[in-house]
Order: structure tokens, then C-alpha cells, then sequence
């Protein structure tokens, strides 16, 4: 072969590149189980949604369960708590969201909006914030000092993302399902 | 593993093996006969005792994973019971968890070592390359062996940095999802990190015999930085540099020994005795201290992503440091600007270290009305670190008027003993 000096490319060398891309492709297929398997599994996906009764909450006080392995605050939030959240001009936001946009509405039609629902993780790196702390009586996280408002949306600190709201409906008025 | 091969087999034994599989002929040639610089200091000894580690972390290692249950309800009752119950697990364990830390001080001493003796510079910059992979790896085994205890620390490090990963634009958030295998650090996260920390130590291994190679091709770097001219200026690495370098390691192991026996959880941290707790982060997360400086780094970024970025740079950077020198002298004995800067540069490792170990915004002193913050002076070491590398490595080898190298090894010597 090596004294073959063609300047267009040979039947040869098309079947070896042929040959090449289809071995390629073959490997990558071949690759895709063993990455694969290390994303969440059918007994992980199962737990996916949670039905919870948030009737006991009082007014002013906050619970945390958990959803996926993940905390899930449940905010029952006061008029006041209410009110600093509406009044943020939102053009000032990192991640700019109305307080509106982050809530449910409820069986009526109408805005739960004293029940704020959020994924407890900080958009940072992933610890779980102090609720009622920080300068926003919102909250606050003990790594790094994101603090977060009232919405759950983020105001100071390294975090880049407002306190992600998860999927989550109103079953009655007291009862939701997450996920 | 290079050069000429002094090796004769001496009965017929051994020559009927060495014209099979020549494996003797490649040890004698590897730590006996190999020629090593006659001036080397007792700073050299730590790559030997870097082997030493690698084989006591494995051996412990591969031991304590016979009584480990990787399982998130069980594994740190299990660490219990290596602690209480399993002959001798007490030793295994804590030889094994401090074993980490002497380590990591044994590869600072190695790097600084390095940086300070020019050895990363031609024709050695593959030997150097390889040498930050094997650090990389040991990041990621220490990381991985950290999480298995499954006390508070080592879950909410674990969380930290997985996360780290989820500022990736647009993919971050599947990679760590992918990284946990839930939505969460769990019983998958647990499990595979436990197969990972299994593997990785023989990935240092193997790469630490491609690092020797490197270092026998080129022959070691030595104080002056001066390439031995010749047999006036090299020892038979046996009995010099073999018996030097289990002296060194006798005196590091009576370092090691004080760790384990008398003050065994003295670099460990208190939160990591509690077990983890996924509803509750700790008040103060740190990593282990020789993951500190880096730590300061990443804080010192008020912005997520650019802060994991300037994390990894500070040690991509080092990747590069041979093309980001200019200076023709290796050894900064004879480079009386660098040398200065060397110290000033170890000094801003310390002080990133402590950085990191304190909480961000606590207060270090009062500038006018201005509080001047820990994350203030973290922004302060971390420029001075990129700065040291990316301007000064440049700068200095063009503007510096180094002194007068010895003519050779055994010169500089002979020269020595004269003074």
C-alpha cells in the first residue's frame, strides 16, 4: 500500500475510516450502561411525590420535611412576612421573581399566599439555610452567608439562585402533594 | 530504568531468569546502581517517604474495608466497631485516617521542595506534570475516604463539594445528580464513593511509577540545580540514597507515631464524631486542613461559578509552571530574588490555609471605619497566589541577575568543605 501515492482518496481508505467510525460509535454505546448507571435509580425515581397535611403549622412558624432526601421548608408566613416580600422592587434582584411567581394556587382558585413551599437547600453549595435569620428575617446560610428574603429569594452573598420552589399542588386547604 | 545497565547475574539462576523475564536486572538498575546527585539534602527523602505512605494508606487501608459496611444506616456504627470491637482497630484506623494527613504533609514538603529547587524545569516538566496528577488523585482519594465515616462532616463536605460541580452552565445541575445517583447525597452517593476510594490509591500507583520513570530518565534535580557532569558528581543509589532515605523516614515516623498515639483526632475535626444529619447543616463547615488553602479561594469569589473556577485554576496553573518560568537557573541558591519570593509565596499558602479555616466575615482588624474581613485578606493571598505564578515566574527569570553557579556537583562540594 505504501507505494500507492493516489491523490484522491482510495476505496481503502474510505473503509478504513468507515471502519474506524463505526468501531467509535460501537465503543461509546458500549460506554453509555456504565455512565448511566449512576444516575438515579427506579426505587429513587418511586419516591418521587409526597402527600402532607400542613394544617398544624401555625401561623408565623415553619416546618422541614423531607423530599427526596431533600429538606422541604413549609413557610405558614405572617402578614408582615408577607408584605416585605411583595414590596421588593424586583428590578433590584439577582434573580429577579415576583413574589406571585414562587406560590401555588389553592383548591379556590386563588393564591396560598400565606404558605411559602421550598427546596431547604442553598443555591450555593448545597447547605441547608437557618429560617427567621438574616438582615431579610428570611433566611440565612451558615456556610458561606447567602441570605435569602422572605420569598426564599436570594438578596446577599455568593449564592447565584433564589430557594428553589419544588412541584407541588394543593390537594385541599390543608393538604399538598410535592413532586 | 534508563542508561546503560550494569546488572551481570551472577549464578545460573539468575542469568536463566534474566534472559527470560529481566526483572532483577530492572530493580538493581532502578535502586541500586542508579546514579543519584552526591550533594542531595535531606529534602529529598520525601519522595521515599511519599512511597511509605502510599503503602501504608493501602495496606491499612485494604484491611479496614473488611470490617466497613458502606450503607448509610450502618456505616458509621461500623467505624464504631472498627474503634471498639475489631482487634487492633483502633491502630488500623487511626493510622489509616492520620496516615492521610502525613500524607498530604509529606507532598507539601515534596512540591515546596520542588518549587524551590527549580525541578519542575526542563527537562523534567513531564516528571513535574505527573507529580500534580498524583496530587490531584490524592485530592480526590483523601475527599472520597473522608465521606465513608458518614459523620456530620463528612456529609455536608460531601454536599459542598458535589455542588461544586452544579455550577457547570446548563449541565451543572445533572451532574450532580449523576455525582449522587438521587437527589441528594445517599446510600448510592455512599456506595460508590467507598468503590472510588478503593480504586483510586492503585491510579496513584500507577502513575507514581510513570513519575519514577520520568525521574529516572532525566536523573534527579539536586541543590545547586546543576546536571552531574560525570562519576565525581554521583553516589550508587544504594547503600546512599537507600540508607538516607530510611533515616528520613524514621524521623517522619516518629512524627506519624505522635499523631496516632497521643494526639490521634488533633487534625481532625469534632463534628465529624456526630453522625450525619442531612436535615441539619453544622454551624461552621471546613474541609480538612490540607484542603484549606484551596478553600479560601473558592470563598474569596463572591460569585459562584467564578469562585469554583478560580479554585481549580490555582492548581491547573501548576500544570503549566514549566512554560510560565523564564529563569535559565534552576535552584533558587543562586537566585537571590525568587528566593525571597519562594518564602513570601509558602508564607501566603499558610495564611490562605488559616483563611480557610476561619468562618468569611469575622472581623481581623478595623481599616478606618472599614471592618477588614477574613474574606478581605483571602482576596488578598489569593491574588498574590496567581500573581506569583502568571507574573512573577515570567518577570523574575528576566529581570534577576543570578549568582554564579558552580562549575559542578562535586566543585560546589569540594568547595563547600574548603569554606
Amino acid at each position: 500500500m505504501a507505494e500507492i501515492h493516489a491523490d484522491e482518496p482510495t476505496r481503502r481508505d474510505f473503509l478504513y475510516v468507515a471502519t474506524g467510525a463505526f468501531a467509535a460509535v460501537g465503543a461509546a454505546t458500549a460506554v453509555w450502561p456504565l455512565i448511566d448507571q449512576m444516575n438515579p435509580d427506579a426505587s429513587v425515581l418511586a419516591l418521587a411525590s409526597i402527600e402532607l397535611d400542613i394544617g398544624a403549622v401555625p401561623v408565623g412558624q415553619e416546618i422541614t420535611i423531607k423530599w427526596r432526601g431533600k429538606p422541604v421548608f413549609v413557610r405558614h408566613r405572617s402578614e408582615e412576612e408577607i408584605k416585605a416580600a411583595e414590596a421588593v422592587d424586583i428590578s433590584t434582584l439577582r434573580d429577579p421573581q415576583t413574589d406571585d411567581a414562587r406560590l401555588m394556587k389553592g383548591p379556590n382558585g386563588e393564591l396560598e399566599k400565606q404558605w411559602l413551599i421550598l427546596v431547604g437547600i442553598c443555591t450555593h453549595l448545597g447547605c441547608i439555610p437557618l429560617a427567621y435569620k438574616g438582615e431579610f428575617n428570611g433566611y440565612l446560610c451558615p456556610c458561606h452567608g447567602s441570605v435569602y428574603d422572605t420569598s426564599g429569594r436570594i438578596r446577599k452573598g455568593p449564592a447565584p439562585l433564589n430557594l428553589e420552589v419544588p412541584p407541588y399542588k394543593f390537594v385541599s386547604d390543608t393538604k399538598v402533594q410535592i413532586g | 530504568m534508563s542508561g546503560h545497565s550494569t546488572y551481570k547475574p551472577t549464578n545460573g539462576f539468575t542469568k536463566w531468569i534474566d534472559s527470560r523475564l529481566p526483572i532483577i536486572r530492572l530493580a538493581h538498575d532502578t535502586a541500586v546502581s542508579y546514579p543519584t546527585p552526591r550533594n542531595l539534602n535531606y529534602w529529598w527523602t520525601f519522595g521515599g517517604i511519599l512511597t511509605l505512605c502510599l503503602g501504608i494508606q493501602i495496606i491499612t487501608g485494604i484491611v479496614l474495608a473488611m470490617h466497613y459496611i458502606p450503607q448509610t444506616d450502618l456505616a458509621f456504627n461500623s467505624v464504631e466497631h472498627i474503634m471498639r470491637d475489631v482487634n487492633y482497630g483502633w491502630l488500623l484506623r487511626y493510622t489509616h485516617s492520620n496516615g492521610a494527613s502525613m500524607f498530604f504533609i509529606a507532598v507539601y514538603v515534596h512540591m515546596f521542595r520542588g518549587l524551590y529547587y527549580g525541578s519542575y524545569k526542563a527537562p523534567r516538566e513531564i516528571l513535574w506534570i505527573l507529580g500534580v496528577l498524583i496530587y490531584l488523585l490524592m485530592m480526590a482519594t483523601a475527599f472520597f475516604g473522608y465521606v465513608l465515616p458518614w459523620g456530620q462532616m463528612s456529609f455536608w463536605g460531601a454536599t459542598v463539594i458535589t455542588n461544586l460541580f452544579s455550577a457547570i452552565p446548563l449541565v451543572g445541575k445533572s451532574v450532580s445528580t449523576w455525582l449522587w445517583g438521587g437527589y441528594a447525597i445517599g446510600d448510592p452517593t455512599l456506595n460508590r464513593f467507598f468503590s472510588l476510594h478503593y480504586l483510586f490509591p492503585f491510579l496513584i500507583a500507577g502513575v507514581v511509577i510513570l513519575h519514577i520513570w520520568a525521574l529516572h530518565v532525566t536523573g534527579q534535580n539536586n541543590p545547586t540545580g546543576v546536571e552531574p557532569k560525570g562519576d565525581k558528581d554521583t553516589v550508587p543509589f544504594t547503600p546512599f540514597a537507600t540508607a538516607k532515605d530510611a533515616f528520613g523516614m524514621s524521623l517522619f515516623l516518629i512524627l506519624f507515631a505522635y499523631f496516632v498515639f497521643f494526639n490521634p483526632l488533633g487534625l481532625g475535626d469534632v463534628a465529624n464524631s456526630e453522625i450525619a444529619n442531612p436535615l441539619k447543616t453544622p454551624a461552621h463547615i471546613v474541609p480538612e486542613w490540607y484542603l484549606l488553602p484551596f478553600y479560601a479561594i473558592l470563598r474569596a469569589v463572591p460569585d459562584k461559578l467564578g469562585g469554583v473556577l478560580l479554585m481549580f485554576s490555582a492548581i491547573a496553573v501548576l500544570f503549566v509552571l514549566p512554560w510560565l518560568d523564564t529563569s535559565k537557573v534552576r535552584s533558587a541558591r543562586f537566585r537571590p530574588l525568587y528566593k525571597q519570593f519562594f518564602w513570601l509565596h509558602l508564607i501566603v499558602c499558610i495564611g490562605l490555609g488559616w483563611c480557610g479555616a476561619q468562618t468569611p466575615d469575622m472581623v481581623i482588624t478595623h481599616v478606618g471605619s472599614i471592618d477588614f474581613t477574613v474574606t478581605y485578606l483571602a482576596r488578598i493571598l489569593s491574588s498574590y497566589y496567581f500573581i506569583h505564578f502568571i507574573i512573577l515566574f515570567p518577570l523574575l527569570g528576566l529581570i534577576e541577575k543570578p549568582k554564579p553557579l558552580p562549575e559542578s556537583i562535586s566543585a560546589s562540594v569540594l568547595g563547600a568543605a574548603k569554606a
